[in-house]
């Protein structure tokens, strides 16, 4: 029997492996990536509590998420494109202008 | 084993290594492609939670949009170089240890969820398709972020375009 524990479980994981994506790669497409796989956990989490109250508030709740994570795939790429034609790059570590 | 068990196994399995697949290999093009694998077997996880027009969605915007989007600038930036670099930051050590940390104190409160999760709720039953009771909650209660979803998504359009476009001065 699948319960709602076995989806937080699921959701929990994927979490946690976009998020050690976020802090351990370079290379800043893959991190962007890595972020994507974050908003699908939140959204298995909202899908799976939607079921649990039968209510659809939660499916609306994921429509939301997915537009947030469209939005923010596009201008990431954007800013990515920008910083690649100015510092010819993608490693995020390279990018240390403002460190000292 | 039923046949829901057997498709959340699946799915799950297919969720889980995709993103594994994401955050270990080495080429960004084979990163893009676990990471369209792990958007499936998401999708059909909503499947089998019963949220068919989120599926159909899943598929068409993430797999189909956004995934091109990421082929298409993994592409532009040539990471033929990249992926001979180093792919793993300085931090690394420590963000394991982090997510270590943070792996123990999920699963720990999972594990107590029994006891911390709300009785389920049926407020009102669900009638007619999917995508038709989604619609009428999503254009009644929650019109007003509905409109300012689409002014979020012209700004990022226009944002984008400023930023990845050529200037000519």
């Amino acid at each position: 029997m699948i319960t709602i524990n076995h989806y937080m479980a699921v959701s929990a994981a994927l979490l946690l492996i976009g998020t050690v994506g976020v802090m351990t790669r370079r290379n800043i497409v893959v991190i962007l990536m890595s972020i994507e796989l974050i908003l699908n956990a939140v959204n298995v989490n909202l899908i799976a509590f939607s079921k649990y109250h039968n209510q659809v508030t939660g499916q609306v709740f994921a429509i939301f998420v997915i537009a947030v994570a469209v939005a923010e795939a596009a201008v990431g790429l954007g800013v990515l494109i920008a910083m690649f034609r100015n510092k010819g790059t993608v490693q995020a570590d390279e990018v240390d202008l403002l460190k000292w | 084993m039923s046949g829901d068990t057997f498709f959340f196994y699946a799915f799950s399995a297919l969720a889980l290594l995709g993103g594994l697949g994401t955050v270990l290999l080495r080429n960004a093009v084979h990163c893009a492609l676990a990471l369209m694998t792990s958007l499936l077997g998401v999708a059909g996880l909503y499947l089998l939670q019963g949220a068919e027009f989120l599926f159909a969605v899943q598929i068409v915007l993430y797999i189909g949009g956004i995934m091109v989007l990421f082929l298409f600038v993994i592409m532009l930036v040539n990471l033929d170089q990249a992926s001979k670099l180093q792919q793993f930051g300085r931090q690394t050590p420590i963000a394991l240890v982090v997510a270590l940390a943070a792996v123990a104190a999920i699963f720990s409160m999972l594990s107590k969820s029994a006891v911390l999760l709300p009785a389920s709720v049926s407020l009102t039953p669900l009638t007619g398709g999917n995508t038709e009771t989604v619609a009428n909650v999503l254009f009644t209660d929650y019109l007003l972020p509905f409109e300012l979803v689409s002014i979020l998504l012209l700004v990022a359009v226009v944002g984008s375009v400023m930023m990845a476009g050529k200037r000519t001065e």
